[in-house]
C-alpha cells in the first residue's frame, strides 16, 4: 500500500517515548521520497492524457495525488518532530551533546542544532541587562544561593568561581554554588540533596 | 517524560493537526466502504483478490477497506467514487454497549484511536452522525479511569497521564521537592539505554 514506508517512519518515532531521539532513518526517508517521485512522474504523464480526453484516468490521478500528499505529510511530520526533540536536548543536556546522541542525528540536524544554540545564546545575551540572562538556569525556583550536592559518578576535577577546585568522586558531598551545579545535576552527575 | 519536549498534539473534533504524529497514526486505521463506480484495480494494491490481472477493474458496488487518509482524500460529497460506511463498533448496537461501564469494554482492542477516529468519521455525511458525536462526548468525559490502562484508547490514556502527572506534581510540591533540581529524565533514559546496548 502506498505510504507504508513513510508511515513506518512516523510509527517508529512515535514509539520512542519521552522525547528520546532514535537514529536518523536516511534509507527509509530516501525510499519514501523515491516513491513520491515515481507517483509524481506517473501523474504528470497521465494528466496530459486525461486532458486530451481519457477521463477514466482521473480517478487514478486523484488516488496518486492522495498518496503524494500522505507521503509528504508523514515525511514533514517526521522531520519536524525530530527537530522538536533535538531542541529539547539543548534545554536538558546543555550546549554540548554526547557523541552517542550526535550519532543519531543527520548532518543537517547537527547544523540545525548549532544554529539553534547560537540563536538561543544571542537571545539570552540580549535579555536582562549587560551580562545577559541564562534562561536554562533555575528551571525550578531557587531557594538558596548554595546547595548541597552528592556526587553520583566519578567526574573528576571541577573548578568554581573563586579558583578552588573540587574533586568529584562518587558519593562525595559538597556545598557548592547553585548556578555551577545545575548543569551537572541535570546530566545526572550530581544529585541535589535536600537538607 | 522529558520536560522540554513538546510534540504537536492531536487535533480537536473532526479536524486533524497536520504535523501531529498521533493524528497520522490514527488516520492509518482502516474503515469499510463501497466502490460507487468501477475503479481500476491497479490503484488498490491492497491485497484484495490476489491474482487479478492488471488492467482489471474492481466492479461497482464491491466492498473495500481503506485507510482513513485515503477515504478522506477520495470522498466527494457528490459520492461519485466511493462511499464509506460506519465501522461496526460505531454502529447502534455497540454504542449502547459503550454507554455501560468503562470496565466492560476493552477499547484498545477495538481500535487504539476510538475517539479520534470517531471524530474523523463525522467528516463523512452519515445520518447517524449526531448520535455518534453524543456517544463519543459522553465517554470521553467519563473520567472513570479503570485500573487497567491497557484497556483505554489513546485519548483516554493521554487524559489519564495528564491527570497522573498533575497528581504527582502536586505531591512533589507538598513534599517541598518543587525546588529540588532533578536530573533530566531524558538524560536518565539515555543512560539506561546505553547500558543495555553494551550488554547485548
Amino acid at each position: 500500500m502506498a505510504g507504508e514506508r513513510a508511515a513506518g517512519l512516523v510509527r517508529e518515532l512515535h514509539r520512542a517515548a519521552g522525547g528520546h531521539l532514535p537514529p536518523f532513518r536516511a534509507e527509509g526517508l530516501r525510499q519514501a521520497l523515491e516513491e513520491m517521485r515515481a507517483l509524481y512522474e506517473r501523474n504528470q504523464a497521465d494528466v496530459s492524457e486525461a486532458k486530451s480526453g481519457r477521463t477514466d484516468l482521473i480517478f487514478l490521478i486523484r488516488f496518486r495525488h492522495c498518496c503524494l500528499l500522505r507521503n509528504q505529510r508523514c515525511v514533514v511530520a517526521y522531520l519536524y518532530d525530530r527537530l522538536l526533540r533535538i531542541r529539547a536536548l539543548r534545554w536538558e543536556y546543555g550546549s554540548i551533546l554526547p557523541n552517542a546522541i550526535q550519532f543519531h542525528m543527520s548532518a543537517e540536524e547537527v547544523e540545525w542544532f548549532n544554529r539553534y544554540k547560537k540563536s538561543l545564546a544571542t537571545y539570552m545575551r540580549s535579555v536582562g541587562g549587560e551580562e545577559g540572562l541564562d534562561l536554562t538556569q533555575d528551571i525550578k525556583p531557587p531557594k538558596s544561593l548554595y546547595i548541597e550536592v552528592r556526587c553520583l559518578k566519578d567526574y573528576g576535577e571541577f573548578e568554581i568561581d573563586d579558583g578552588t577546585t573540587v574533586l568529584l568522586k562518587k558519593n562525595s558531598q559538597h556545598f557548592l554554588p547553585r548556578w555551577k551545579c545545575e548543569q551537572l545535576i541535570r546530566q545526572g552527575v550530581l544529585e541535589h540533596v535536600l537538607l | 517524560m522529558s520536560e522540554a519536549y513538546f510534540p504537536v498534539g492531536p487535533g480537536l473534533g473532526p479536524e486533524e493537526n497536520f504535523l501531529s504524529l498521533d493524528d497520522i497514526l490514527m488516520s492509518q486505521e482502516k474503515l469499510p466502504g463501497r466502490a460507487e463506480s468501477a475503479l481500476p484495480r491497479l490503484a488498490f494494491a491492497l491485497g484484495q483478490g490476489a491474482g487479478a490481472d492488471s488492467g482489471d477493474s474492481i466492479p461497482e458496488g464491491s466492498k473495500l477497506e481503506i485507510p482513513l487518509w485515503l477515504a478522506k482524500g477520495l470522498h466527494d460529497s457528490k459520492r461519485r467514487i466511493i462511499s464509506m460506511e460506519l465501522p461496526k463498533i460505531y454502529k447502534e448496537a455497540w454504542r449502547t454497549v459503550f454507554s455501560a461501564d468503562a470496565n466492560v469494554v476493552d477499547l484498545h482492542k477495538m481500535g487504539p484511536y476510538y475517539y479520534g477516529f470517531g471524530s474523523q468519521l463525522l467528516n463523512f455525511d452519515n445520518p447517524e452522525n449526531p448520535e455518534i458525536a453524543q456517544t463519543i462526548l459522553q465517554n470521553a468525559y467519563n473520567e472513570d479511569t479503570s485500573a487497567l490502562v491497557a484497556r483505554l484508547d489513546e485519548l483516554e490514556r493521554a487524559l489519564f497521564r495528564a491527570g497522573q502527572k498533575g497528581l504527582n506534581d502536586f505531591q512533589c510540591w507538598e513534599k517541598g521537592q518543587a525546588s529540588q533540581i532533578t536530573a533530566s529524565s531524558l538524560v536518565q533514559n539515555y543512560g539506561k539505554r546505553k547500558f543495555t546496548d553494551m550488554d547485548g
